[in-house]
């Protein structure tokens, strides 16, 4: 065990401490967020200093005034006595960015309006203005057609469906849309996991065996310590990665809103603007969190990383310790053990739209599927015998497959120049001894 | 007192008897040549006693006590043909990882290793990376944590590839200086000078058997062939005798093998009888060269694929 340990720390320490490790775990997500608060930082700054807007409202669409409650459209003033033409070659020296032109027009086939600017204004800036104009237009029209805005209003419907399901433990609000994401974006994530560092398990053996240390190494340890070791060291510096991630979102969080104070009140107001049929998304989404099972998703996807990555990570172990030459040799030998994560991902692509079809049901029960397909049904609460089910299938298949790879591990590492095949694989695989 | 005691050694894979009933015993610190054409079994033999091989049959006793591969790694030291380091992890850390794989705790191996690199002069190589030396530098790194942990048995396989005559003395003088300590020393190798120059005792194996078992000087007598080099001051010209027949001239030499049933002395009486002045006299033994080359020329130069059936 001591040995184990000592060989986990050297797997564990010399990647961690490794300049391309700090680079990328550090490194991208800053990029990424940054990239994103760059963009956020700008849209603000823009709207901050929306400058002065002028309108030249010869229609008369607002009578001279805009409710306050119903726009948010800051700094505006109402020209009176000037043109188009007239008021073009002045609102610049009067102090305006921008003036809003609306001129006469029937109140059924309305035309002409234009936004002067002296540089393009933004898309939400410009979607503000349209929306107080059509609803003033509208407003408008409810009063020629001598309809009573308010009986207007009460009139208009818009309703949503909720889907209850139905448990022992009583009835749940489920959102379709948001167990979609969540299920989908569970299951790429350990798609990507099982892959990235299955790859990195693989590289670390080939190294060993092509610097042929392995034989060294090897008169010391058991092979199956080595390998084990490798494994979990590896294990530990991708739960290191996400440990960096996750606390790096959250203080970039911290950063952002300390930054930009106005951000929250920013995104609320645009909320409130938004048309009707989306205007309480924030508060479904926040629902639909709500009704998923979040102590299980998290557990399951503890889990499943846990058991997908071991198998994997000792199948990729396999072959790294097969490879004698090159990469494109590794290429072909990997093709094999690509197939099933990649079968695992398509059947996830499917089980998310339909999570309790027959093809699902298999896909989250197989070992070697099971880890992608369960994380993209796990938010639609599959019954708990599947989850109980998957999970003992997917300790049996890890049970399996270590047994099975340490074998191979074993012989392949102390192969040279000899390309070898599945076929022998699997012979040495199933060598009694 | 034996170190080692190797009883009926099998090791049989699919296509070949890799070792096939070898046994040998080590006495402490002697130094024993492991030889062998390529394929003979060696590395399986070997693989075998450092423990990364179980063995089909037999017994490996070690320091008296049966082998146990898990508990007797401190023991021995192993530096294969097959060898690397990790290019990527500086040498001091290296070194001290792979002692302390061997058992050692860590701040014994880190004295240690500070002490080889003082002994081998390699102190400003601690924080260096494996990729940045050259082979030969490479080698006595390799060697160094062969050696660090003090195992009882070092096994060397073609210790001395890629060293330059410089190195090759270094290591060579510190594989006298263990043997003396009380280490035994397994050295394989192909190169012949060097097992004559170094081994006290050898083995040759061929075909997974063990083929010859003995002393330098007692395998030497057993394939000498009487053959005898007579210096003269001047070739003589006329030489009919029925004692030994001439098989090569040299200088003002002779190399003659003395015919059977007769002795050297009979040799020099006839040429005292001859009144011919020898200038020197001497045996001329075997290389174990010859010997090797004797014993497994004949045989296919490579092992044949065989069933086994065991």
């Amino acid at each position: 065990m001591k040995k184990i340990w000592l060989v986990i720390q050297r797997e564990y320490l010399t990647r961690v401490k490794k300049r391309s490790f700090l680079l990328l775990t550090i490194l991208v997500p800053l990029i990424i967020i940054g990239f994103y608060a760059a963009i956020i930082a700008i849209s603000i700054s823009g709207n901050s200093s929306s400058q002065k807007m002028a309108i030249v409202d010869e229609a008369n669409l607002f009578n001279g005034k805009i409710d306050k409650s119903k726009s948010d459209l800051s700094d505006y003033t109402f020209i009176q006595n000037e043109t188009e033409t007239s008021f073009k070659e002045k609102y610049k020296d009067r102090g305006y960015s921008s003036f809003l032109y609306i001129p006469k027009f029937n109140i059924d086939t309305p035309a002409g309006l234009k936004i002067h600017s002296q540089s393009a204004i933004s898309l939400s800036e410009k979607s503000k203005i349209e929306g107080l104009i059509n609803k003033a237009i509208e407003e408008k029209r409810l009063i020629t057609a001598q309809i009573d805005p308010a009986k207007y209003k009460a009139i208009n419907s818009d309703i949503s469906i909720d889907n209850a399901i139905d448990s022992e433990k009583g009835e749940k609000k489920a959102v379709a849309g948001v167990a979609y994401a969540v299920s989908f974006a569970a299951g790429i994530l350990i798609y990507m996991i099982l892959i990235i560092y299955g790859m990195m398990v693989m590289r670390g053996v080939m190294e060993e065996k092509m610097n042929r240390i392995a034989e060294v190494v090897v008169s010391s340890v058991k092979p199956f310590q080595l390998m084990l070791g490798k494994i979990i060291g590896i294990g530990g510096v991708g739960l290191t990665q996400f440990i960096i991630w996750l606390v790096l979102m959250f203080l970039l969080q911290i950063i952002v809103t300390a930054l930009f104070p106005g951000l929250s009140h920013q995104v609320a107001t645009m909320q409130a603007s938004q048309q009707v049929g989306q205007q309480n998304m924030m508060q479904l989404v926040s629902e639909g969190i709500k009704s998923l099972p979040v102590g299980l998703m998290v557990f399951c996807f503890l889990f499943y990383f846990l058991g997908g990555y071991l198998i994997y990570a000792s199948l990729f172990a396999a072959v790294g310790s097969a490879v004698s030459e090159d990469q494109q040799e590794a290429q072909q030998l990997t093709f094999p053990i690509m197939m099933p994560i990649i079968l695992g991902f398509v059947i996830m692509t499917k089980a998310v739209n339909d999570p309790n079809s027959g093809l699902a049901l298999f896909g989250s029960l197989f070992p070697l599927t099971s880890p992608v397909v369960m994380m993209g049904r796990i938010a639609y609460s599959p019954p708990a015998w599947q989850i109980i089910l998957s999970m003992l299938l997917l300790i049996l298949g890890f049970l399996f497959f270590t047994w099975l790879t340490a074998k191979i591990y074993r012989t392949g590492i102390l192969m040279y120049g000899k390309k070898i095949t599945w076929k022998e694989m699997v012979k040495w695989a199933f060598r009694k001894g | 007192m034996s170190l080692l005691e190797v009883k009926n050694l099998k090791k049989y894979f699919a296509t070949q008897k890799a070792v096939d009933d070898i046994s040998f015993t080590l006495n402490k610190g002697s130094i024993f040549g492991l030889l062998g054409p390529n394929g003979a079994g060696k590395t399986t033999l070997i693989r075998m006693i450092t423990g990364i091989f179980y063995p089909d049959e037999g017994s490996i006793l070690l320091d008296g006590k049966k082998f146990d591969a898990e508990n007797d790694v401190g023991l021995i030291g192993y530096m294969p043909e097959e060898r690397g380091l990790y290019k990527k992890m500086k040498i001091g850390e290296q070194a001290v990882y792979l002692a302390q794989l061997k058992g050692l705790s860590k701040s014994e191996a880190t004295q240690k290793v500070k002490q080889w690199f003082i002994k081998f002069e390699m102190q400003s190589w601690w924080n260096k990376k494996v990729e940045d030396l050259s082979k030969g530098m490479g080698q006595k790194l390799q060697f160094v944590t062969t050696v660090l942990h003090e195992p009882k048995l070092i096994i060397l396989d073609e210790p001395f590839s890629g060293l330059d005559p410089v190195n090759s003395n270094l290591i060579k003088d510190e594989i006298y200086h263990l043997a003396q300590k009380g280490a035994t020393i397994i050295f394989s190798t192909h190169r012949m000078e060097q097992v004559e120059e170094i081994c006290d005792h050898i083995i040759l194996v061929n075909k997974g058997k063990k083929i010859l078992d003995g002393t330098v000087a007692a395998v030497k007598q057993q394939f000498k062939e009487n053959i005898y080099r007579i210096g003269f001051e001047e070739i003589p010209a006329m030489l009919s005798p029925q004692y030994f027949e001439i098989i090569g001239k040299k200088d003002n030499s002779l190399v003659i093998k003395i015919n059977n049933g007769f002795r050297s002395n009979d040799v020099l009486q006839y040429f005292i009888q001859q009144n011919i002045n020898v200038a020197s006299f001497n045996e001329m033994l075997p290389s174990l060269n010859d010997i090797f080359i004797k014993l497994v020329e004949g045989t296919p130069l490579t092992r044949q694929f065989q069933s086994v059936t065991a």
